[in-house]
Formats: C-alpha cells, structure tokens, sequence
C-alpha cells in the first residue's frame, strides 16, 4: 500500500480537530474525501504535508513503508507526496520557473538523481504548461502573483505535472474554477496522475469535480473520523442528501 | 548633514544608533570624499562596505546631471555607509541599498538628501535583513529648500528580521519649505511570510534555501541596472547563505 493512517489525532492550536482517523490508499486508486465545512478535510492535508503548527498527537502514517510523520515537509515532497493548495500562495519576486526549478533539483538531489539543466528544466515546463492551457509568460511571472483564483489552481497542476509525485493530496483543487477550468484541470489529474504506480487524494466539497476525475472510493469525513466508505455513488448520494444524514 | 568634528555620542540624531567605542576606534575620521557632478553629468558609483569601516561620501550634483549609487553593507562588526547629497536645479539622485547583518553586527546607512533647487528627483530603495542580535539602522533625511519647488522624491525603506533578537531602526524624514513637491515615502519591517515558506517547502525546498529564496526575492532589484549587478547579487547572496 502507499499510504496508511492509523487512528490519527491531530491538533491545531490545541484543538482537537483529527480523532482517530484511519485511511488506507493503494497504488492505483483515486479517493475523494468529501464531509461539511470543519470537519477537518484541509488539516489531513496539512497535516500529511508537514505545516508547522498542525500536531499529531496520536497514530501512525506510514508512506511506502516510511514513517511519513518523520520526514520534514521537504523531505516529504522528495519522497513523492505533493500538496496542492486549497489557496495556492503569493510570493513576489520569485519567478515560477525559478523557483520550480530550484524544487524540482532539490528533490531529485534528495533522491539521488542528477539535477536537470536549464534546457532540460524548460522543456518540462514548456510541456506541461502547454498541457493546462498556460501562457509560458506566466511561469515566467512570480509564484501566483496577480493570478486570479482559477489560474492558481492551474499552477498548482501545472507545478503537479513537472514535479510528477507518486501521491498527489489536492485540496479543494475545484473551488474557484468555471466550468471549462474545471475540465481542464480534471483533464490534467488524469493525466498526470492516473497511472498504475501513483495515488490521488482529493479534498472536495462538490460531487462536479468527480464527473471528471472518478474516484475508486469516497470517504466521508466528519468531525475528524471517516464515517463513512463507498464507491462513486456515494458522492452522488451525498449530493442529494447533504452531509447531515450521512455523517453520524 | 555637517561632518562631525568632534567624536559624536549617541545624543546626536545621526549617531543614535551607532556603535559609539568602534567610531571612537576609528576616530578622527578622515574628511568625507567629495563629489562634483558638473551640470549635465552622470556619475555612478558601487560602494561595497566588507570590512567595518565608516563610508562618508558628499555628493554635489549640478543642474540636470544624474548620481546614482548602489551600497551593499555586509561587513564587519560595525559599517557605516554616509551620504550627504545636494541636489541642483532639474538633477536627479538615485540610490540602491541593501544591508545585511547577523550576529552582533551593527550596520548603518545614514542620508541627508537635499534639494537645493528646483525641478530635481531623488529616489531611495533601502532593504535590510537583520538576523541574530544584529542592529540595521537606516536614517534618511530629505530636506527641500524654499525655492525648490516640483521637487519629487521618494523613499522606500524595508526591513527583514529573521530572529526576534534582532534590531531593526528605520527613520525616513521629511524637512521640506517649498509648497509644491511631491515627496513620498514608505516603511515596512516585517518577517517573512510562514506560509510562503511552507509552501516553498512542501515543494521540495529545504528550509534553508526556501528563506534564501524569499530573502533573494526581497533583495532583488534594488541592484537593478547597476554595472556591477552580478558581482552585488553573488556577495549579497553569499551573506544570506550564511544568515540562513
């Protein structure tokens, strides 16, 4: 299995917001994980990524067989995990290229591998830009500087595609996106993700996103535990019902 | 700004922040260097303060001539980049600064920038990133004189502290008698962002070079330009390795 959490307590400001959350994915699956505002969708996603202040207090997560709670966030990301971010941050001054070419070597440095050149950097990104429908001038821009909210998330799969992770946790990668953005970014999960060696774990309110991407399996998480387990048609159930008669 | 003549203390405004035993050290101070831009020249020059030493430069700049001046002040236990400039009918002042600190570093930039006559422009872009117990000061005077009317100047001061032990001391003033100009200027201290570096991290970046490539951003185009801007971005770079 890729990843494994076993009965994961998770604080933030002391607050117990995980409690007792347990999850297993395989290679090759794509889950959703859908549940009501607070419920404590984003801090699984930070907390498997790393973000200074969101505690673990409990359990266990292992990641290909590694104890993912002790790897630092950096350390996590060579190891394949990626986080796409529910509100993908500015950084002026810092150019996306630079800065993805400065994270991509930095990861497969930490992997062993040989950093990638200039050219061979820009080939990537050429590629993968073109593949989500954005102007090379914007990579060329700093990190997410002026973009609006559907040209965050766009960045956020074009830095998925160059980066290509074994596990890819997307949170809330919909919210913010018209209808076109919306297939085209589904478009590019499959894509980039899809594949027999690579996991999906998607963060999402709405059911739209799943027209795109189908998960194998949808969790629903409510006040810190996954209450509930099934296939695709439990997110349509859900958007019929609504969360309340399906999370306790 | 007159040239002390007698060893300052911290009671004078201009020395408030200094190191007091390391300008008695170096004191008497050799006379400031003197500049003359004549009417309608330029002059540029890079001042890379190493090694601990107190800098005083007067700049005269003449009717419709241009002085600009890029100022890296890394060095030593305590650096002192002084500038007096005045600024003649239509002349233009520029100055790119950036100053870097850790430890028990005291570093300092201290301007007086006065329009003397009409129509001139001034522009100031300081950067400071203060780490350890370090103290960076940037004292800034723009004075206009009566008749020196459509004067514009400007004067952007911002300061980084990487730890809370460090001192950050930034006074842009304005001393202005003419009734026409345009004088602007801001300030900011700050720490960098968390969660930029979060982010910067959870891409892959170790935490180290996720806060050299934020600090290398807030840097960054105060050198725009200049002729030695490789040769100033490598050494500004090489210190905040060393901050970081």
């Amino acid at each position: 299995m890729m990843l494994q959490i076993t009965n994961l307590h998770a604080t933030v400001a002391d607050k117990p917001i995980l409690k007792g959350l347990n999850l297993t994915l395989n290679a090759g699956e794509i889950h959703a994980i859908m549940g009501p505002n607070g419920a404590g969708k984003s801090t699984l996603g930070y907390v498997l990524s790393g973000r200074p202040g969101y505690e673990v207090t409990e359990g266990s997560v292992t990641f290909n067989g590694e104890d993912l709670l002790g790897m630092e966030p950096h350390e996590r990301a060579a190891a394949g995990l990626f986080l796409g971010f529910q509100y993908p941050v500015e950084i002026p001054g810092v150019s996306n290229v630079q800065f993805l070419r400065e994270a991509l070597n930095a990861q497969r440095q930490h992997r062993g591998e040989a950093p990638l050149s200039g050219a061979e950097f820009l080939k990537v990104a050429r590629e993968q830009a073109g593949a989500l429908g954005m102007d090379m001038d914007m990579l060329k821009r700093p990190v997410n500087v002026g973009f609006s909210g559907g040209e965050k998330k766009r960045n956020e799969m074009v830095q998925m595609g160059i980066i290509d992770p074994c596990l890819a946790i997307l949170d809330e990668t919909d919210s913010g996106l018209d209808i076109d953005a919306l297939r085209v970014v589904g478009d590019g999960i499959n894509r980039i993700m899809r594949k027999p060696d690579k996991t999906v774990l998607l963060i999402t309110h709405y059911q739209r996103l799943l027209d795109y991407v189908k998960p194998d399996f949808v969790h629903v998480l409510a006040d810190g535990r996954i209450t509930r387990t099934g296939g695709p048609e439990l997110a349509l159930e859900l958007e019929r019902e609504g969360y309340r008669e399906l999370a306790a | 700004m007159t040239m002390a003549t007698t060893l300052p203390t911290r009671r004078d405004e201009a020395w408030r922040y200094s190191d007091i035993a390391a300008v008695e050290a170096a004191w008497p101070l050799p006379a400031a260097e003197a500049i003359v831009v004549p009417a309608g020249g330029n002059f540029a020059r890079t001042i890379v303060q190493d090694e601990g030493r107190i800098h005083q430069l007067d700049i005269a700049i003449g009717k419709g001539a241009t002085a600009v001046l890029h100022v890296l002040n890394i060095g030593g236990a305590y650096g002192r980049v002084e500038l007096n400039v005045t600024l003649h009918e239509g002349a233009d002042f520029k100055l790119g600064a950036v100053q870097i600190a850790g430890g028990p570093q005291n570093l300092e930039i201290v301007t007086t920038v006065t329009h003397a006559e009409p129509g001139a422009t001034s522009s100031q872009i300081v950067r400071s990133v203060l780490a350890g117990t370090a103290t960076g000061t940037y004292l800034g005077k723009v004075a206009v004189a009566r008749d020196a009317q459509q004067t514009d100047s400007e004067q952007s001061v911002k300061a980084m502290l990487l730890d809370r032990s460090a001192t950050a001391n930034a006074k842009p003033e304005l001393e202005i008698y003419a009734d026409d100009v345009k004088c602007a200027h801001g300030c900011a201290i700050g720490e960098l962002d968390p969660m930029g570096l979060f982010y910067l991290q959870a891409r892959g970046l170790a935490p180290a070079d996720a806060k050299k490539l934020m600090l290398q951003a807030f840097v960054a185009g105060v050198f725009e330009g200049a002729a030695d801007e490789d040769m100033l971005i490598d050494a500004a770079l090489t210190k905040l390795g060393d901050l970081v």
